[in-house]
């Protein structure tokens, strides 16, 4: 055996209820091999307590304060084992396509809670085999699993521990930058774990447009176009910023300005 | 639109209804004897087929002066203007007619003996013009008296759907799940608070049932459901869900659509006091005066949270059914600011006995 199946599991608790956490915790507590390290009551809180204490298991609800369950776990990297506990069944597709281990429905039954423990110890020993290639991010997995009328209104970022959340109406323009995407908006740069092709499908296509293999731009932010060199031009952004504009960048930005 | 321009067949229709007019004229034309059967007939056809057209704008007077909403002054002068001028046009043109008949060799002095028709031309003229204001009225009125019906069917068909949505908005099943969950949660530490959240439940539920078959509720029950499904939640967020209540005593016995209020406050807490970390106030407002009831149902909430759409189908919801039961003696209206959301709400107050 492994020194590592000896460790303890850490776990912690995401729900704005103090009695819904308290559930959870009752359930746990007969495992002596768990140790909740944390327990928050709204999103903010949970992505700083999982970057800071990197627990191997996290309980989370879907609807709370400041994010909501599926905004949190795109922040966190890596992401930890996740088991939604919602009152909601509608989001268990989603959740599922965003690898969460389990899904439970509240109330939640002690069988049904500890068959999702159970998942949770056969996906976390299994792990170490299924690292060969790097897993998708879980920003990228989250785009994906969005319900496609449904575009972005808005972007967590994690900073640290802390998260901000831009507007989709302030993003000025996003950057590709190998395997993250840096969005700028009011002159700040942003970095975010995704690539720049699940977040432009996750954003309205009326409003953001693809103008280069890595760039994005607000529609509503460029000024004009103006030639560059021979077949190639840039995009010229109300506070001056020049961004590089591809030849299919080109003619679709054009079919928008003509409009 | 005009009822007969623009459609081939009934323009086809009325044209043909004017040959039999045109025959008449002329038989009366030629009743003074001073021109002949033919010249009246040659003078009469062309003539009606101009008059048909003339009349035939007669349709825009009447759709401007409605008879239920004109003066008898302002009807007698808008469709006798109209008549005095079609039939000058039309006398003009008959004269220009016969005169051009005349030069023709078969029909000599046409343009002396037309003078003498002029009187039985002005009668007929005046006539058949206000014959047509006669005729749109009644297409008028028809079609009044059918957008009427329409109306009256849309209204009740809102009425119902609202009436069905009702009884299935009646509890969200959420609110159930989250609270069967907590009192999961109290029965290991706090039983007897387990029972109690139970008996509240169970109040609110037995409130509920067999509401959506009344039409019409006293404020003052809807209140109290108010406060059984506040008290429920009140366990669920603990120090986070705060209400503050000012009520008319007065209002109280006046009557409100069942489960009127109640899914405004659950949308309160659900999008208000749900998002925010320190919890919120829910502020509830009636009053009543001269006869209308005011309800404001306000409520703290953070505007970076996320939008869920479900707020907006129960918020219009309770638009239609006010609508459909008050008409436009309701008003209805949602508002937000920096960091409150307000619907408010009036209607007509009426004591339940005469509604039910």
């Amino acid at each position: 055996m492994s020194p590592e199946a000896h460790r303890k599991l850490r776990a912690a608790i995401v729900d704005d209820e103090d009695l819904a956490r308290q559930v959870l915790r009752e359930y746990l507590a007969p495992h002596a091999d768990i140790e909740i390290v944390a327990q928050c009551a709204n999103g903010f809180e949970a992505v700083k307590a999982v970057a800071e204490l990197k627990p191997d298991l996290v309980f989370l609800d879907i609807q709370m304060p400041k994010l909501d369950g599926f905004e949190v776990l795109e922040l966190l990297d890596p992401a930890p084992a996740i088991i939604f506990v919602t009152a909601h069944d509608n989001h268990a597709i989603r959740a599922f396509e965003v690898h969460a281990v389990d899904y439970l429905l509240k109330p939640v039954g002690a069988d049904r809670f500890e068959a999702a423990l159970a998942r949770v110890r056969e996906r976390l020993e299994g792990r170490g085999e299924l690292r060969s290639s790097p897993p998708p991010s879980a920003a990228d997995l989250a785009a994906a699993a969005r319900p496609p009328s449904q575009y972005l209104d808005r972007i967590p970022v994690r900073e640290g521990t802390s998260v901000v959340i831009i507007p989709a109406a302030k993003l000025d323009y996003v950057e590709a930058q190998d395997d993250y995407v840096a969005l700028v908006s009011q002159g700040k740069k942003h970095l975010k774990q995704q690539t720049i092709s699940s977040l432009e499908t996750a954003l309205d296509p009326s409003r953001f447009l693809r103008i280069h293999r890595s760039y994005i731009v607000n529609l509503e932010r460029v000024v004009r176009l103006e030639p560059y060199a021979k077949d190639s031009y840039v995009a010229v952004l109300a506070d001056r910023v020049q961004l590089p504009v591809s030849r299919a960048g080109y003619s679709r930005l054009r079919a928008f300005l003509d409009r | 639109m005009h009822p007969i321009l623009g459609q081939f067949r009934r323009m086809v229709l009325y044209l043909a209804a004017w040959i039999p007019l045109a025959a008449l004229l002329a038989r009366m034309m030629a009743t003074t004897h001073a021109i002949g059967l033919r010249e009246a007939l040659a003078l009469a056809f062309p003539l009606c087929f101009v008059y048909a057209f003339v009349c035939l704008s007669a349709w825009y007077p009447c759709r401007v002066t409605p008879l239920e909403h004109t003066t008898l002054s302002k009807f007698l002068a808008t469709h006798g203007g109209g008549a005095i001028v079609a039939t000058a046009l039309w006398i003009l043109a008959g004269r220009f007619l016969a005169m051009e008949l005349a030069q023709l060799p078969s029909f000599p002095g046409l343009d002396r003996g037309y003078t003498a028709e002029i009187p039985i031309l002005v009668g007929t003229g005046i006539l058949f013009y206000l014959l047509s204001v006669a005729f749109y009225y009644i297409l008028l009125g028809i079609e009044a008296s059918r957008d009427a019906e329409a109306r009256v069917l849309q209204a009740s068909m809102l009425a119902r759907e609202a009436e069905l949505r009702a009884l299935k908005a009646q509890v969200n099943p959420h609110f159930l799940f989250n609270s069967l969950n907590s009192i999961s949660a109290l029965t290991g530490s706090d039983p007897s608070k387990a029972r109690e959240m139970c008996i509240l439940l169970g109040d609110f539920l037995r409130r509920t049932l067999g509401l959506g078959e009344r039409s019409a509720i006293p404020l003052g029950e809807e209140l109290s459901l108010i406060h059984a499904f506040l008290a429920v939640e009140k366990i669920r967020y603990g120090s986070r869900l705060r209400m503050e209540e000012s009520v008319d005593p007065q209002a109280l016995q006046m009557s409100v659509l069942p489960l009127l209020l109640q899914p405004l406050v659950e949308n309160a807490v659900a999008h208000g006091i749900a998002n925010l970390v320190d919890g919120g106030c829910i502020r509830l407002d009636v009053s009543l005066r001269d006869g209308v009831l005011s309800i404001v149902v306000e409520n703290t909430f953070d505007p970076e949270a996320p939008l869920r759409r479900r707020n907006g189908v129960g918020l219009a919801n309770v638009r239609q059914r006010l609508e459909a039961r008050y008409g436009n003696r309701a008003k209805f209206g949602a508002a937000s600011d920096v960091t409150s959301f307000r619907v408010a709400l009036e209607f007509p107050a009426e004591q339940e006995a005469s509604v039910s």
